[in-house]
């Protein structure tokens, strides 16, 4: 095997300007479309509701709903509701914020397959509300807890959280 | 024969990786080929084509990338493309490369990947939450590591895995590192020390995940004719294989990388591979994590749904076992410079198939190995079949 000896360097050496650096912090924003069948899915949550598109073809119930069929690559030809509870398919607990900084308490996220979509379908939410982490199980039934009418925005945060249901 | 020249594999060289580096990323690409030639015997001049491999823009807050490295990756003056699978990237590089020979438009193809995380402050996982989706996922707050989670803990679930048996990858990688000069995080860890490492994203902990790192890494393909003029010893690359699967990675079940499957099978059937366990001497599957390995070795189809737990607990996977995965030291062990990483991987199969792989040759005169990388979200897998 051939190799290069390349020079490693500290982190703190570069805080600290013992290796020459240029800083710069990029000032660009963005505002996205939500576009044709988002639009509609966000204008729903504002209504409490969850919709899907559908597929006359494969016969899938989709959520998020798309305009098209990626898989029969035609259009979806239809909206349907689902419900706001489903089942926990995956989940983590975790103690870290999006830029990697640490949590004091930690924070649990989830894939919810949603109930009335098509097996294994569903979205990535936050879950609250369950005591202790360790208490978190997959194929725990959970349900939306919306935030109040007047609080929403059409936005995925409508929905605060999903929270287990106790049976 | 699959396109119209055979093409191979006649020299490779990398960086050291590490957290930091000095060099820039023009400045490691130089280093990287470079070296690779001086292996295969070739100048610049006698280099048709190359093919750059970088993951995304927004780690070094400069964008077009490929156009920025090219002068180091011995570009100049040249037919020069960047591309870019994400994670998968590193694999996929010289695959673009093959079709670049394979296709008789170039003799040679001069294949460079390079990556620096270390200019990203106040760390690169930040950058990487664009890759979320901007409407539905990233107002949740999502962070890397959760993919990753959410797929290890749906794995674990599926067949009942321990945390335990996991840990053992990132115990033999770590290990198997100790022997490479490259690498960035070689030690002699315990399961023990993975379990008791601090929690990121349960089921995630700090030792089962590979750091971010600097590095480069380059090899020089050669149609058969220029291959067997320039060496003894060309590695053949007789496999390739590529499959993405859709962005709706919660409308799937993640605990089995079925994308991957579909590249390996490709990459087989090119290669007439039928029993990959059987005929399959070493892989190098890609492992940031400890799960990934063994969910790659599944998708690679080197053992049964559900196996690679048991393979590897058995010893299996180890240098001396049947099938060594990861005798490099993989990403755990050598570091994550991505798509250097997944290219060093491809480097690994050729230093081991010639025999050069210093401590950490693997014995029985290896003749077949196989390299995968992956990437995006959850749904990418770039695989390569060498043979001597």
């Amino acid at each position: 095997m051939r190799y290069y000896q390349s020079e490693a360097v500290e982190t703190k050496d570069i805080k600290e300007g013992k290796i020459p650096t240029e800083k710069f912090r990029p000032k660009a924003k963005f505002a996205w479309s939500a576009g044709i069948a988002i639009s509609r899915f966000l204008e729903e949550l504002k209504n409490g509701k969850i919709i899907a598109t559908t597929c006359s073809k494969c016969g899938r119930i989709m959520v998020p709903p798309r305009i098209y069929c990626e898989k029969c690559f035609k259009p979806a030809d239809g909206w349907k509701y689902v419900k706001d509870t489903g089942v926990i398919n995956t989940f983590s607990v975790s103690f870290l914020a999006a830029d990697a900084s640490r949590l004091k308490e930690p924070i649990v996220v989830a894939i919810i397959n949603l109930d009335g979509a098509s097996e294994g379908m569903g979205i990535v939410h936050r879950i609250e509300e369950y005591g202790d982490w360790r208490e978190v199980k997959i194929g725990m039934k959970v349900k939306a807890v919306w935030k109040p009418p007047e609080e929403r925005t059409g936005a995925i945060t409508d929905i605060a959280y999903f929270k287990p249901i106790r049976e | 024969m699959f396109g119209k020249k055979r093409v191979a594999i006649v020299g490779a060289g990398v960086t050291l990786f590490r957290r930091n580096l000095k060099e820039t990323g023009k400045e490691l690409s130089y280093e990287a080929a470079k070296t690779a030639l001086e292996v295969a015997g070739l100048e610049l001049r006698d280099i048709k084509s190359v093919v750059m491999g970088s993951a995304p823009d927004a780690f070094d807050g400069v964008h077009m990338k490929g156009e920025y490295l090219a002068d180091g990756a011995g570009a100049y003056h040249k037919p020069y493309t960047r591309v870019f699978v994400g994670g998968g990237t590193g694999v996929f590089t010289p695959l673009a490369g093959w079709w670049h020979v394979a296709s008789g438009q170039f003799d040679t193809c001069l294949v460079v990947c390079e990556e620096k995380m270390s200019s990203c402050y106040p760390h690169p996982q930040y950058a990487f939450t664009t890759i979320f989706d901007p409407i539905l996922e990233r107002p949740i707050g999502m962070n890397l590591i959760w993919i990753f989670a959410l797929e290890m803990n749906r794995y674990m679930h599926k067949h009942n895995i321990k945390k335990e048996d996991i840990a053992l990858v990132s115990v033999k990688n770590k290990r198997n590192a100790l022997d490479n000069p490259i690498a960035q995080l070689a030690a002699n860890i315990t399961v023990e020390d993975v379990l008791n490492s601090e929690i990121m994203a349960w089921p995630v902990q700090r030792l089962d995940v590979s750091p971010t790192s600097d590095g480069a890494a380059a090899v020089v393909l050669a149609s058969e004719d220029v291959a067997k003029e320039v060496t003894d010893n060309p590695v053949w690359i007789d496999g390739v294989g590529w499959c993405i699967d859709s962005t709706h990675w919660t409308d799937r079940d993640l605990y089995y990388p079925d994308y991957v499957e579909c590249a390996a099978k490709m990459a087989y059937k090119m290669a007439g591979i039928k029993n990959p366990p059987k005929e399959i001497d070493l892989a190098e599957p890609y492992d940031p994590f400890d799960y990934k390995e063994l969910h790659h070795m599944e998708g690679l189809l080197l053992c049964k749904k559900g196996e690679a737990p048991k393979l590897t607990r058995e010893g299996v996977t180890q240098r001396d076992g049947d099938l060594p995965t990861c005798p490099s030291g993989g990403l755990l062990g050598c570091g994550n410079p991505i798509a250097a990483a997944g290219l060093m991987k491809v480097c690994e199969i050729f230093w081991q198939l010639r025999g050069e792989a210093g401590k950490r040759q693997i014995p029985g005169d290896p003749r077949t190995g196989v390299a995968q990388a992956w990437g995006d979200l959850m749904q990418y897998g770039s695989v390569i079949v060498l043979r001597r």
